[in-house]
């Protein structure tokens, strides 16, 4: 085996002889492509990373180093400062469990209810099915502040065909807590979820359907086929919409504001970061100073971290399930 | 032969009536929570909202709120014209580094896991809360300064730009292209979910097809236009889309952030409905009439 391959080798001038230049040629080429490639994926790959990187030498800056012209990237007086300050004016213990809980039964509920609906649009032949599906579309289309202003004022007077005013005497005012997100979320309206819908029927369809015949012809119900012979079929797909349902909640200003106005979640905590340290210094000091921009652009950046580092573990360990089990399953729309 | 037909017609119902049990939660979310606001909202639009502490009563007043928004409102029209002429710009932009970047990941070579895990992490950091506050960041704007003045005579892209205005081809188009490669980045943290779906369509192309074109003596970039983009060009047109909506839901575009002040900071629901909706039909146009440019173009293998 290895002899024929060294043989090949000593004969690698001939064959490039024999095949009148062509060999080298191709195999130039090649190496000149792959060259390009390096340098162009290089390039891009440290594009996408450089603010990350940047941000993390930030981060560990004191406030001197942030306006010495030598200090770019290493910091010369190393410090934590920044992540203690930080997680002080986030609330951020409070913040991350608060965010945790409720991207992850968000994420749960809204993932659960796609799933049956994606799986009744892909399996199942009912009057008015183009229609609804028209429906679904709409609703990845509409933007939801197209209607924020009307749900807000729905879920302040809010109301069940007038029954609860019936018995109570009044509407009551949901704002301000998280139930109202919950009932979008099992009503497949909350955030991006028309795209989950429309991804795990693409997925089911892909499916072939004997083994569904196939269970059906041995006596099994509808409920039983899906749970025990479709939902272990679909797990990459539901997997990684549910990786997406949770990292989207978990970053999501929108909603937060709009329904989650009274719990630390660690978003919106983030984007109101700058005011905070305001109101912090002026609290200390006494006096309202205006705080400088490098400074509170490097609390910033440190708050952002703080807020991404959760994703990025958790990236680091499901990235196969997000790449490539999306890419796998060839969502043709 | 009859009772046959009725069981098959029962089989049926019993598909339908599962098949609607399915949907149910679509169905009873949709109606309690996007028909009713859809509307009200639309109904708003035409109204002065009063707001109480315990009741909210809309008060008919025709088309005062549009009126306003486009003529009395400094902010509006020009916001709406920004965005757009930036979402096409952008958007078109967006196709072609993804469609690149796919091209280039669907090859073999090593570290390949390692990249597409690199060019998958914006969807992680462009998310949500994250890309607004990235987009007004002045120290990092002030370190990409300090960067560039340092190493002004090293910019290819302006040594580029000079050289090509001087030559006398420093049209508007080539403006926007300038504009584009110095924001390179807003256009790769874009693009993650884009490249995925390139990806994934660039994967169901059978190598066989482009092994027989080689043996005809078909080149490389012959079969990119001849198969590679025939069999893909029905993604391009979900791209599309994909990217205008996304574009248009950005939480950093300047009418979102106009709409959310109106409704929030000054409480006037019937203005903020009605630029919503103005803002609503311009980008459901857009969406339409490039969709349906588009999908003339779509070559179906089946």
């Amino acid at each position: 085996m290895s002899k024929a391959k060294v043989k090949t080798f000593e004969n690698f001038w001939e064959r490039n002889k024999a095949s009148g230049g062509y060999l080298l040629k191709k195999r130039i080429l090649s190496y000149a492509l792959s060259f390009v490639r390096f340098i162009l994926l290089f390039g891009m790959c440290f594009m996408i990373l450089q603010p990350i990187l940047n941000k993390i030498s930030v981060s560990f800056m004191t406030e001197q180093d942030l306006y010495n012209p030598i200090v770019i990237s290493i910091p010369e007086h190393f410090t934590t400062d920044n992540y203690k300050l930080a997680a002080e004016l986030m609330n951020y213990k409070k913040g991350i469990v608060n965010s945790f809980v409720i991207s992850l039964t968000i994420a749960i509920v809204q993932i659960f209810v796609c799933t049956l609906v994606g799986y009744g649009f892909a399996r199942f032949d009912f009057p008015l099915k183009k229609f609804w599906f028209v429906c679904v579309i709409l609703v990845i289309l509409i933007p939801p502040q197209t209607i924020s202003s009307s749900l807000h004022l729905h879920f302040k007077f809010f109301d069940i065909l007038g029954l609860i005013k019936l018995i109570k005497g009044d509407t009551i005012n949901l704002r301000g807590s998280i139930l109202p997100y919950y009932l979008l979320s099992a009503g497949c309206m909350g955030l991006k979820n028309g795209l989950y819908i429309y991804m795990i029927r693409q997925f089911f369809r892909n499916i072939p359907a004997d083994m569904e015949e196939a269970a059906y012809v041995d006596g099994c119900g509808t409920l039983k086929t899906f749970v025990q012979i479709m939902l272990p079929e679909a797990k990459p797909i539901i997997t990684s919409c549910f990786l997406f349902a949770f990292v989207w909640q978990w970053t999501d200003g929108f909603y937060a504001r709009m329904f989650m106005s009274g719990t630390t979640l660690v978003s919106t905590s983030l984007s109101r970061i700058v005011d905070s340290l305001g109101a912090y210094i002026q609290r200390i000091t006494g006096v309202k100073t205006t705080i400088s921009i490098a400074y509170s652009n490097c609390i910033l950046a440190t708050g952002t971290l703080m807020i991404i580092l959760p994703l990025i573990i958790l990236y680091l360990f499901a990235q196969r399930q997000f790449v490539e089990s999306i890419s796998s399953t060839g969502i043709k729309m | 032969m009859k009772k046959n037909a009725k069981k098959l017609a029962g089989l049926q119902k019993r598909k339908a009536i599962a098949g609607y049990l399915f949907i149910s939660p679509f169905i009873i979310g949709f109606l309690a929570f996007m028909v009713k606001p859809f509307f009200q909202s639309l109904y708003m639009s035409f109204c002065d909202v009063q707001l109480g502490s315990a009741v909210f009563e809309p008060i008919w007043q025709g088309l005062v709120n549009y009126k306003y928004s486009f003529t009395v409102d400094p902010e509006y029209t020009r916001l709406l014209v920004e965005e757009i002429s930036r979402m096409v710009v952008y958007s078109l932009a967006i196709m072609v580094f993804s469609f690149f970047v796919a091209l280039i990941l669907n090859q073999e070579f090593k570290g390949r896991a390692l990249v597409r895990a690199v060019f998958f992490l914006p969807v992680i950091l462009s998310s949500g809360v994250i890309l607004g506050l990235e987009s007004d960041n002045q120290l990092m704007a002030t370190l990409a300064q300090q960067i560039e003045t340092t190493t002004s005579n090293v910019s290819i892209t302006d040594a580029l730009e000079q050289v090509l205005t001087t030559a006398g081809v420093g049209t508007r188009a080539f403006e926007k292209v300038f504009e584009i490669i110095d924001n390179i980045y807003d256009v790769a943290i874009a693009s993650g979910i884009q490249i995925i779906i390139f990806l994934s369509g660039l994967q169901t192309i059978s190598s066989s097809m482009y092994e027989a074109a080689e043996i005809e003596g078909c080149t490389k970039w012959e079969s990119l236009w001849k198969i590679t983009f025939p069999m893909i060009s029905s993604l391009f047109l979900v791209n599309w889309i994909y990217t205008v909506i996304d574009f248009c839901m950005r939480s950093d575009n300047g009418v979102i952030e106009k709409i959310q002040k109106v409704m929030i900071d000054q409480m006037n629901y019937g203005l903020a409905s009605a630029m919503s909706w103005v803002y609503f039909v311009v980008v459901l146009a857009f969406v339409g009439i490039t969709a349906g440019i588009i999908s003339r173009g779509v070559y179906y293998y089946e």
